[in-house]
Formats: structure tokens, C-alpha cells, sequence
């Protein structure tokens, strides 16, 4: 049995830190920032939370002390890690408005949210195909 | 085999943080920067996490927690002073 947990832990431990290792190497080779947003946001949350279950399983099966930090700091880090990706992503996008050029159209006759201003009461639900209310 | 499983993490916690670390210096846009700021918090709870398995002691967990909280609130706190001109309005 204790086998079993050393090997459980040991296959957390090294996961985690491949998965660390290949969230920051992405970060270090995509092109731009709208890329190299989705390496660490992904790839090194799901290495961090890997340290934490192997983390939580030492401690609890083989220690033998049961602490609950680390599933504190996984539901944290889990909750955080889309908001403040969200938040770089629409950082960025209001620093280099030469961006909306390449956007979609959004099919509504209001633009896309971090460009254009939010459309008055009652105003987004027509028919129009226009793009914003400036062009 | 967790002696060597966590030589392991703890080299390739260091490499990232050093990946980070040359984004950081690197990066072109302003926001790759905190981007890589951000990414280095995590790793750094994990470099702590993984140490305080190595340190068989339960002591270090409320450091991680500091650091996610810490980290957390400052990209949010510098994305907000870039959109709106103002941290808390």
C-alpha cells in the first residue's frame, strides 16, 4: 500500500513539473501574446494543481497528517487563473487598438466590448449587421 | 522514488521560473511582462509546495497561500490601473 502512494505521489510530482516545464517553454516560444496567453494559463495551472494533489496525498497517506491548505490554494489558483488571463487579454487589447481590425464581425449591431462603447438600453437587440455605432 | 521524483519537479520548477524570468526581460508588449510576473507566482508556489514535501513539514502551505493571493490581486490590480486609469475607483 505504501508503495502504491509513493508511486501515486512520485507520478503527481513528475507530471506537475512536466507540465510546468511545457507551460513555460510555451510561453517562451509562441509568437504573440494572445498565444502565449493560453500556455500558462493552462498548462501551468494543471502542473500546480498536479504539486498540490501529490502534495495532498503525501501528507495524508503517508504522514499521516491531514491538511486541507492545498485544496484551499488548488480552488484559489483554479478560481483566479481565467479571471486574471481575462484580464491581461483585454489589457492588451485596450494598449493596441490596431487589433480590431482583424476581428469578425459580431453579427449584432454593437461592436465587440473592449472597442466599443456598451450599447444603451434596449439598443443590442435589432437585426442590423453593423459593426459599431462609429462606422 | 519521491527523493527523485521531486529532484525532478524541483529542477523543472527552476527551469520554468528561468523561462519566465527571460520573458519577463524580453517580452515586447507590456502585458507580456505581467503575464510572465503572474506565471512566476505560480511556479514559485509550486517550487514551495514541492520543498515542503522534500521538508516533510505542513508549514510552508500558508506561504503558498500568501503567494496566490498576493499574486492574484496584483496582475488584476495593474490590468485595471492600464483599462480604467485607476485602481480602485
Amino acid at each position: 500500500m505504501t508503495f502504491v502512494l509513493e508511486l501515486l505521489v512520485s507520478l503527481l510530482i513528475v507530471g506537475g513539473g512536466a507540465f510546468l516545464l511545457i507551460g513555460s517553454i510555451g510561453m517562451v516560444k509562441l509568437p504573440d501574446l494572445l498565444t502565449r496567453l493560453h500556455a500558462p494559463t493552462k498548462a501551468t495551472t494543471l502542473g500546480v494543481g498536479g504539486a498540490l494533489v501529490a502534495s495532498m496525498v503525501f501528507f495524508a497517506g503517508l504522514e499521516g497528517t491531514l491538511s486541507i491548505h492545498e485544496v484551499l490554494i488548488t480552488a484559489f489558483l483554479f478560481m483566479t487563473a481565467p479571471i486574471s488571463a481575462h484580464f491581461i487579454a483585454k489589457a492588451h487589447l485596450h494598449e493596441h487598438t490596431e487589433l480590431r481590425d482583424g476581428l469578425p464581425p459580431t453579427g449584432r449591431p454593437v461592436g465587440w466590448s473592449t472597442f466599443d462603447a456598451a450599447p444603451a438600453a434596449g439598443e443590442a437587440d435589432g437585426e442590423d449587421d453593423r459593426r459599431g455605432a462609429h462606422d | 522514488m519521491i527523493e527523485y521524483a521531486l529532484q525532478f519537479g524541483l529542477a523543472a520548477a527552476s527551469l520554468a521560473l528561468l523561462l519566465n524570468l527571460w520573458r519577463l526581460l524580453r517580452g515586447p508588449a507590456l502585458m507580456d511582462r505581467v503575464l510572465a510576473v503572474d506565471t512566476m507566482v505560480i511556479n514559485i508556489i509550486a517550487l514551495i509546495i514541492l520543498f515542503g514535501i522534500q521538508q516533510r513539514s505542513t508549514i510552508f502551505f500558508e506561504a503558498a497561500l500568501l503567494f496566490a493571493m498576493f499574486g492574484f490581486i496584483s496582475t488584476v490590480a495593474y490590468c485595471r490601473f492600464i483599462l480604467r486609469g485607476d485602481v480602485i475607483e
